[in-house]
């Protein structure tokens, strides 16, 4: 037998190997966590859009159906950026084998990186797949590409940090749907996904303004449209600030083995 | 320098002393054995050595490296099997320890991981999920993770707790040939005849306090000088333990 003791290896980070690890994951079930979200965008594009096409005006001359598409994509890429981190987490403490990323040499911002980007992956995944197979049911503008990138892929690492905290946080799997269920949903179905908020009654205007994905979903909408509620810069600043708020809390959990490290 | 080194360690959980003041030095090459009743401490003072757990006060270093401010180094010299059979349910025997690896920083780590599985027993299973394995087969899983990164100091928290005697037989005869290899060796366990058969020297353990620590000779020796003709470890472990009832 080959001798254990002295090591040949020179190491290197243990973050892609984690970060691999988190994609090959989602994606070995890929049926389940990228076909369904995209099924059921469908879903909603077709049963909102028939409904609602002819009775709901949104920025002058965009089609309801044009103006849906990109809400429902970003919906979709942040409830499944969520659902990544979160599920993945609370399922390794779970069934305990959390344990061996545990006893590796990783540190919390390997531990973050790794785990937030993959959310990101599955997120940007799933939305680009909503994007394809809704983009055929009407035509779509794409003004400002860029902001489009910019929002997604922001948004995407807010809601992967949000899932990260929810899955150190919650013991149980209701707990953890709790979370999902109460907080992370209505927020999502209530920023403006099917509506622009200038067609709500002025009070739910201004509570609008305190969802922070109310921001995500107007600047993504501003890149394909060019038109938004608000002006993209002022949504990619709250956007910007929501993410450092919710990675600098994730990250501070990792670093002090919060739930994690006894 | 030591494998491991236990210095003035405490651990409290709220009103409850899981450890007191534990100091224990665990030199390399050693196989050592770390007894004691349920609850005396064992998994708590092997949890702090794998950085699992943090102590509310004292130390640990594994070969000089200090396991919460140089952990890289101390983990990457420590081998943890942990107590529980636990899985990822998603991959194959395979994939669990390429990704293992990955953890550890070490790349093309194949020649490697078909060595280890050829020596557990394994080979035959490599390409299965491990949700198809039986429990004696994700046991010898576990082994073979804390092997993947070939760390000199290898610990096993109760291996053959639940697992058949064919197991047990070929796991010790692995384990036996690392320590003659040089690898230190810690192993707690319920089974005191699989202790006093391999372990060279002995800490017990009782309420989160070392009420024992000597050569499994000379703690054979006093069961034999005094009550007991041919007295085993039990009968030791047994008179240690209700001592100050």
């Amino acid at each position: 037998m080959t001798q254990l003791r002295s090591s040949p290896f020179a190491y290197a980070s243990g973050f892609k190997a984690l970060f691999y690890k988190e994609v090959k994951r989602f994606w070995r079930v890929s049926f389940q966590t990228v076909a369904a979200p995209v099924l059921t965008a469908i879903l909603y594009l077709m049963i909102f859009g028939h409904v609602l096409e002819d009775h709901v005006k949104v920025y002058g001359a965009i089609s309801y159906t044009s103006f849906l598409i990109p809400g429902l994509v970003m919906m979709s890429l942040l409830q499944n950026s969520f659902a990544n981190t979160s599920s993945s987490i609370i399922q390794s403490k779970i069934t305990g084998n959390l344990i061996f990323v545990l006893l590796a040499p990783l540190s919390h911002l390997e531990f973050f990186m790794a785990y937030v980007l993959a959310a990101m992956v599955r997120g940007l995944v799933v939305g680009l797949g909503v994007f394809l197979a809704t983009c055929w049911f009407t035509d779509i503008s794409f003004q400002m590409p860029l902001w489009i990138l910019v929002f997604a892929i922001l948004s995407a690492g807010v809601l992967g940090a949000l899932g990260l905290i929810a899955g150190i946080w919650a013991e149980k799997f209701d707990q953890l749907a709790a979370f999902q269920n109460f907080f992370i949903m209505p927020a999502t179905m209530l920023s403006g996904v099917f509506y622009s908020i200038h067609t709500l009654p002025a009070i739910w205007q201004s509570i609008s303004h305190f969802n922070p994905f109310f921001y995500m979903i107007d600047g993504f909408r501003y890149g394909f449209f060019g038109v938004s509620d608000i002006s993209p810069w002022f949504s990619l600043m709250v956007v910007g600030t929501f993410f450092l708020v919710v990675a600098l809390v994730a990250i501070r959990l990792l670093a002090t083995g919060y739930k994690l490290r006894h | 320098m030591s494998a491991i080194s236990f210095k003035h360690l405490t651990k409290n959980y709220g009103s409850l002393v899981a450890l007191n003041d534990v100091s224990l030095e665990i030199e390399e090459g050693e196989f050592f054995g770390l007894l004691g009743p349920n609850g005396a401490g064992k998994t708590t003072l092997i949890s702090i050595l794998a950085g699992l757990c943090r102590p509310t006060a004292g130390s640990v270093e594994v070969m000089g490296h200090d396991v919460q401010s140089d952990f890289r180094a101390a983990r990457r010299l420590l081998g943890i099997v942990p107590q529980e059979l636990v899985f990822d349910p998603f991959f194959t025997v395979r994939e669990t320890l390429q990704f293992q690896s990955g953890y550890f920083g070490i790349k093309n780590n194949g020649e490697w991981i078909d060595e280890i599985l050829h020596h557990l027993g394994l080979a035959d299973k490599a390409n299965k999920n491990m949700r198809a394995l039986s429990g004696g087969m994700k046991r010898r899983v576990l082994v073979a993770q804390a092997l993947v990164h070939r760390p000199p100091v290898i610990v096993l928290d109760e291996p053959t707790a639940g697992v058949d005697v064919e197991l047990r037989q070929s796991l010790w005869k692995f384990i036996s040939r690392l320590n003659q290899e040089g690898h230190t060796i810690v192993l707690t366990t319920h089974y005191l005849e699989e202790a006093q058969e391999l372990c060279g020297r002995i800490a017990m353990l009782k309420k989160g306090e070392i009420v024992a620590l000597d050569t499994t000779a000379n703690l054979l020796a006093r069961v034999n000088n005094s009550q007991t003709k041919d007295g085993d470890l039990e009968d030791v472990f047994m008179q240690i333990m209700s001592e100050g009832r």
